[in-house]
């Protein structure tokens, strides 16, 4: 087979979101460009759509084995043989009836933007599955190229899938591939071209409807026949009417006449199972070609999954090998992140605030304030925390390519469960030890709404790195010995009241409403280390982007309350600000510097510590030490307590806003946040001083 | 419920059944057929513990159900 060589010819990409129902494209000079073909690439979850994809765009995308991920529309351009194509990655759904926005979002985006050649990709590993969503393609009239990937992984479960008959069965272009490896892939874009050009022609064999409802099917037909609106396909409305879709019925029972939609009502009425019989037509279609294409099907012999999940997916084991697991993770980050961290810090962000200070002598305080203090000061403090991110999500994105994630949520279900969730909640909670705002947005695995905002409102009390780092920081300075014992056991306290929180808010607000936990359990796989990076990449340059934009102005913003009016801190509007809460922080025992520090820290979490850097003043001892000389133990701990708790940091906010589009659930998680925090701060502190610290 | 059907849920590792009916309400089912399980199909479980998560093999695909989700499918033991 032959390996994809036209990298050097790709050009820039691009990718954007665009949301369902907006059916015009965002506006691109390339998608204009004459003669560019328009490819639809679609496929189930886990069939290795976006690994082809990332292959023929270079786009940094990452592939991994969490059902529903790509929820987000990519696209891409990429030349092949001096043609140059358009790609969009669709999705990945399991079918294509309206249960979820991703399914809705593919079949309107095939029908309604009528791409040139819709490139479905299928497993040979998981052939007959995996057929499903071609038995639906099919019915929707539309140039089908098929990408049958995992050649490698079927041969190593003992299967041979022999493409030639899968495709003279199917009548649709069948060409093998190793995406991993970019086996084939040369192939499989000469036919795309072919069949564009229609120089082959596909003509699919149809599944049909279990024989029993084929009389109701005529009849819906029937009925419907001339007055199914533009660009949907009489036959293929017909078959969705049947199985039940709620967006099609709404849309023909507006165009028809009353008395022809009370026809299709009745028959509907008749037949309320025919989705099943609709479903078993398709799988005994399958059936037929799997039977054909299979020449070896799986043998008797125990495969490398079924091994590993007696281990991965037992409910003790499963658990041990998780935690071993979360362990490793963590204690990769923090010794092989941390030191990097501090020479960041020590070598390269010191040294150019100590260089611009001097640089700038001439310069108006102003300026080198704000330079010093306002960009190096804030900025250059969260940068030094890119090396811990990159190897959280370097760790996390191995784990999802090598299919254990699927595991981590299977062996959580029951724990979760607690809460009124499913183990699907359990990876984005997990996510959100490296950054909060991951975790927000991967709430989007999970189907039901009322699980999905449980999930968000809660997913802020998971300590993130930048929390941690604070705690890393502060903590030495007080505890001495201790610290590594306090700081486990504030990471203990967090996720203790993240539990505590979850079932209180589903025995109250969300009143146990409960989430169905279907879940694939992919084959475990080799991960690919392009993917792997391709993610590190995508994450550290958001996060890169975000330290340039959101962080960069909110640190101008906060050294601007900390000089102005007249460029004294002790008079300025931010010590007016702290004064003004110090009541407030008195509780638990906080003066209005670290007031202050708390509030800034709602820019984002490392701020806090950037903002005592500022409000003490540099000293021989080291922030830390004067910070712990400067209080008691008590308030120490307040500090810590109340700062891994406090309201989320602005990007977190945002994010919060966005996913769940709603103000009233933002300011109600920004609500329990505060009171969580505080609540705890004031206990520790009260608790520590009767205990006479 | 027909004569020897029984809850997948009570389907013990290892054991073979075909799907007899789903219980299941109407987004449910839809997600359980395009994951494989339809009437008359064969599947094993592959592990369950009597408690928490189970996991069958349906159509070639290892698939994680709730308990609850479980005990909505009704199944007959194949011999």
């Amino acid at each position: 087979m032959e390996k994809l060589e036209q990298r050097s010819k790709n050009t820039a990409s691009c990718h954007s979101d665009v949301s369902f129902g907006r059916r015009n494209q965002p506006p691109d000079i390339r998608k204009n460009e004459i003669n560019q073909k328009h490819i639809a690439l679609v496929g189930q979850p886990n069939m290795g759509k976006t690994t082809l994809f990332n292959l023929l765009t270079g786009l940094n995308q990452h592939v991994g084995n969490w059902p529903g991920k790509t929820v987000e529309r990519k696209e891409g351009f990429f030349n092949y043989q001096n043609n140059p194509y358009r790609i969009v990655d669709l999705p990945g759904t399991y079918s294509l009836t309206a249960n979820s926005p991703e399914e809705v979002i593919t079949r309107e985006y095939i029908l309604h933007e009528k791409p040139d050649i819709v490139l479905a990709i299928v497993s040979a590993a998981n052939l007959e599955r995996s057929l499903y969503l071609i038995a639906e393609l099919v019915g929707m009239g539309i140039p089908l190229v098929i990408g049958l990937n995992m050649m490698d992984v079927a041969k190593q479960e003992g299967m041979l899938v022999e493409p030639q008959v899968l495709e003279a069965a199917l009548g649709i272009p069948v060409i093998p591939l190793v995406a991993t490896r970019s086996e084939g892939v040369m192939v499989l874009l000469d036919t795309v071209e072919k069949v564009i050009r229609g120089e082959i022609l596909p003509e699919p064999r149809m599944p049909e409807i279990r024989e029993d409802h084929q009389d109701a099917l005529d009849q819906v037909i029937r009925a419907i026949d001339g007055y199914v609106p533009e660009p949907y396909p009489t036959h293929w409305s017909a078959v969705k009417l049947l199985e039940g879709d709620s967006e099609i019925s709404s849309l023909l029972q507006e165009n028809l006449p009353s008395e022809r939609w009370q026809q299709v009502y009745d028959v509907l009425l008749d037949h309320d199972d025919a989705m099943l019989a609709i479903a078993s037509g398709r799988y005994e279609w399958i059936g037929r070609l799997v039977r054909a294409a299979v020449v070896k099907p799986k043998a008797g012999q125990i495969s490398r999954t079924a091994k590993l999940d007696r281990w991965a997916a037992h409910p003790f084991w499963g658990l041990i090998i998780l935690a071993a697991i979360l362990g490793l993770v963590f204690w990769l980050t923090f010794t092989i992140g941390g030191p990097i961290q501090e020479w960041i810090s020590s070598s390269l962000v010191i040294p150019l605030g100590t260089a611009a200070e001097s640089g700038l002598a001439s310069a108006p305080f102003w300026l080198r304030s704000l330079i010093v203090d306002g960009l190096i000061g804030g900025v250059g403090s969260v940068l030094t925390f890119l090396p811990i991110l990159v190897i959280f999500f370097g760790s996390f994105g191995l784990l999802e390519d090598l299919g254990y994630m699927a595991r981590a949520a299977y062996v959580m279900d029951n724990f979760m469960h607690m809460m009124g969730l499913h183990g699907k909640s359990f990876l984005p909670l997990f996510l959100g030890f490296g950054c909060n705002v991951p975790a927000v947005m991967g709430t989007r695995v999970i189907e039901s709404w009322p699980a999905r905002l449980l999930t968000i409102l809660i997913s802020p009390l998971v300590p993130c790195t930048a929390r941690m780092a604070v705690v890393a920081f502060l903590a030495p300075a007080f505890f001495g010995k201790q610290a590594a014992l306090v700081s486990w056991g504030l990471i203990m306290l967090s996720l203790l009241i993240l539990i505590l929180s979850g079932v209180l808010l589903n025995r109250t607000i969300f009143r146990g409403e409960r989430s169905a936990f279907i879940m694939e359990m992919p084959l475990y796989h080799e991960p690919n280390w392009r993917t792997v990076g391709l993610l590190i990449w995508q994450r550290s340059y958001s996060f890169l982007k975000k330290a340039g934009t959101l962080i960069l102005g909110i640190s101008i913003v906060i050294w601007a309350l900390s000089m102005l009016p007249g460029g004294n801190l002790e008079t300025s509007y931010l010590a007016r600000i702290g004064y003004f809460l110090e009541p407030i922080g008195r509780w638990m025992g906080l003066d209005w510097r670290l007031t202050v520090a708390l509030l800034t820290s709602f820019a984002a979490k490392e701020n806090s510590i950037a903002t005592l850097g500022v409000l003490f003043g540099a000293s021989d001892m080291g922030l830390a030490q004067t910070v712990a000389s400067t209080y008691s133990l008590a308030t120490g701990l307040s500090f810590l307590t109340v700062s891994i708790l406090f309201i989320p940091c602005a990007a977190t906010v945002a994010v919060i806003k966005q996913e769940t589009n709603s103000w009233k659930w933002t300011l109600f998680n920004i609500g329990l946040m505060l009171v969580v925090s505080i609540g705890a701060a004031s206990g520790i502190y009260w608790l520590m001083t009767s205990l006479g610290f | 419920m027909a004569p020897y059907t029984i809850p997948l849920a009570k389907l013990k590792t290892g054991e073979v059944a075909f799907v007899y009916k789903m219980d299941s309400g109407k987004s449910m089912t839809h997600r359980l057929t395009s994951l494989g399980f339809t009437p008359g199909v064969d599947l094993e479980m592959v592990q369950n513990f009597g408690h928490g998560p189970l996991m069958v093999s349906v159509r070639g695909t290892r698939v994680a159900l709730g308990r609850g989700e479980a005990a909505k499918i009704l199944v007959q033991r194949s011999k």
